[in-house]
């Protein structure tokens, strides 16, 4: 998996949406980041909800970023699973710009609600409408939330709003809140032809 | 960054102990010498000091030279200088030879009080605990209440983690790198072919063999040579030495002739020579005692409840004597008890010996972790 490589399109953006992600957090909650990159989510969320908990991150120069930036870091890959965490021992997991970039989705999800109470996965919508615009032209969608070529992208499991509301169905996980964006505005009408960026908010289904 | 530098000249100190030091054995140490180095100056409050724990064969000589002819200098000495990733222009930084070792604190080969002769084969086992118990008490002599960092790779990594156990509060972070939570089968095992050379070397005397003139020289060598083969990881060893022939072509003889025999052959002697026996039986006796899980029904997480410490764990991919592996393990235990704790799995080809090398990423690890640690304004 390389979701090291991963380019956010500028750092106000990914603010953005960090303080959405913030919105679905309760203060002082444990935390698990997964794929925590440079540490930026995690700081960011300690300094606004004082939550408390660790990144989990595969590439060295993110790793050493992330525990320069004195962010908790465990150096290992996500496709390997979570085996290093007890069931149930944290508030939230989050999965944030990388659930396309994983092997073994089906098992990092499960296992993300095992280890926590509650999940947080955000992904590019692969439905977008200047995505299916690029495929009709005739070619692989690059865009904003997807800025790589075909044979550089580190993206291995794209998928559709359509498609993960039907994972989680299929895989017993309640949508607890579901919110849809395109240039940091919500999108309530047609999210999955007009959303760029898809953001959820799971947990086990009872 | 600044310029990083060589620490200089350096010389070693001794602190005498009077108290005995009670021994998890059952058995007693009336009263023992520990020699030590320190490198940098302790600060004013007191809370830049740092201990560097030893290895199997490691002693105080951690860093600079004793003199500018010296050939070598201290065996961590990569690590730690004014400038170095363990920065000695901020640090006070203390190095021990521990009980039991053969470099000037008490040991095997110490004069025993009472009978004016070597200890040998007299001096009791001792364990991590009982070490780390030792290296309490010269963080006392030093008037040091509390440790800004506890640092060991290999067996000094298992003493840093029994320190965050035995002395919670007084240690604030704990690099435990290259270690494990304890020793497997297969490590026991090994350790058993290296004790077995020494004791069945015939001047080995049942280990009273200063008495005889002698030193069992064939068994630590053969002791040394196998420790140096699981040091290493195959890759590092067919990168190194390969099947490069001494002299460019079989000679159909048992002496040496590939490039690896040699170098084997050339580590055993020199460490023969220099190291004593009976250290090393008790040095590997203590690696596999080391279980802090034992006493808690294998619960490794319950052994490490009272820790405090923020730590930093490091393993190396191609470690294979302690695999990451038992590093996660380690990792697992903190993470159960909500800890702060990174953990770093460094890519390096050098096997175990890779927590001694000069590798960019492992030592950008510890300068960065290093210098996130708060201490007071100088002396």
């Amino acid at each position: 998996m390389s979701n090291t490589s991963i380019k956010f399109a500028d750092a106000a953006k990914s603010r953005h949406d960090f303080a959405l992600i913030a919105k679905w957090i309760k203060p002082g909650a444990k935390v698990l980041d997964l794929g925590c990159g440079d540490g930026t989510l995690l700081g960011y969320l300690r300094n606004t909800l004082q939550v408390r908990g660790y990144g989990v991150e595969k590439d060295d120069a993110n790793w050493l970023a992330s525990m320069s930036n004195g962010v908790d870091v465990i150096q290992m890959d996500l496709e390997a699973g979570l085996s290093g965490f007890e069931a149930k021992s944290f508030d939230v997991v989050i999965l944030s710009q990388t659930l396309q970039a994983v092997l073994n989705t089906e098992g990092i999800v499960q296992e993300m609600l095992r280890v926590g109470h509650e999940a947080i996965v955000t992904f590019p919508n692969f439905g977008y409408w200047r995505h299916r615009f690029q495929l009709i032209a005739g070619q692989m969608p690059v865009s904003k939330n997807l800025p790589y070529q075909w044979y550089d992208t580190p993206n291995v499991h794209l998928c559709t709003i359509k498609d993960f509301d039907e994972f989680c169905i299929n895989h017993h996980i309640e949508v607890m809140e579901r919110l849809v964006l395109t240039e940091q505005e919500p999108i309530n009408m047609m999210p999955n032809l007009r959303g760029s960026l898809a953001m959820y908010h799971l947990k086990p289904a009872e | 960054m600044s310029e990083s530098s060589s620490i200089g000249i350096v010389a070693p100190q001794i602190a005498h102990f009077t108290e005995p030091l009670p021994l998890k054995s059952g058995e007693v140490l009336p009263q023992y010498d520990l020699v030590y180095e320190t490198y940098g100056t302790l600060n004013a409050d007191k809370s830049n000091a740092v201990m560097i724990c030893h290895a199997l064969s490691g002693h105080h000589h951690v860093a600079g030279k004793y003199a500018d002819t010296d050939k070598h200098a201290g065996w961590w000495d990569n690590l730690i200088g004014p400038g170095k990733p363990l920065d000695t222009n901020r640090f006070f930084v203390i190095g021990l030879n521990n009980l039991g070792g053969c470099h000037g604190s008490t040991g095997p080969s110490s004069i025993h009080p009472q009978t004016g002769k070597p200890w040998g084969s007299a001096f009791p086992l001792l364990t991590v605990e009982d070490w780390v118990t030792s290296q309490a008490r010269l963080a006392d002599y030093l008037g040091i209440k509390q440790l800004a960092a506890i640092v060991g790779g290999s067996l000094g990594g298992m003493q840093a983690l029994q320190w965050t156990i035995s002395y919670p509060e007084r240690v604030r972070h704990a690099l435990v790198i290259a270690a494990a939570p304890n020793l497997t089968a297969q490590n026991i095992a090994f350790n058993e072919v290296a004790r077995q050379a020494i004791i069945t070397d015939p001047e080995f005397h049942g280990g009273d063999y200063y008495a005889h003139k002698v030193v069992p020289r064939r068994g630590l060598r053969i002791a040394r040579m196998l420790g140096h083969i699981t040091y290493l990881s195959d890759d590092a060893m067919g990168a190194k030495f390969g099947r490069k022939l001494r002299e460019g072509e079989i000679k159909y003889s048992f002496d040496v002739e590939f490039e690896m025999e040699s170098y084997l052959r050339y580590q055993g002697d020199k460490f023969a020579g220099e190291f004593d026996a009976n250290t090393y039986l008790r040095m590997t006796r203590a690696l596999d005692y080391f279980d802090p899980a034992l006493a808690h029904d294998g619960d490794l997480s319950r052994a490490l409840a009272p820790a405090q410490a923020d730590f930093l764990v490091i393993s190396f991919t191609s470690d294979w004597r302690f695999s990451p592996a038992r590093s996660r393990e380690i990792v697992k235990a903190l993470l159960d008890n909500e800890l702060s704790v990174s953990y770093a799995e460094v890519t390096a080809a050098h096997g175990h010996d890779a927590f001694l090398m000069q590798d960019a990423h492992y030592h950008a690890i510890l300068r960065n972790y290093l210098k996130k640690i708060k201490v007071g304004g100088p002396a």
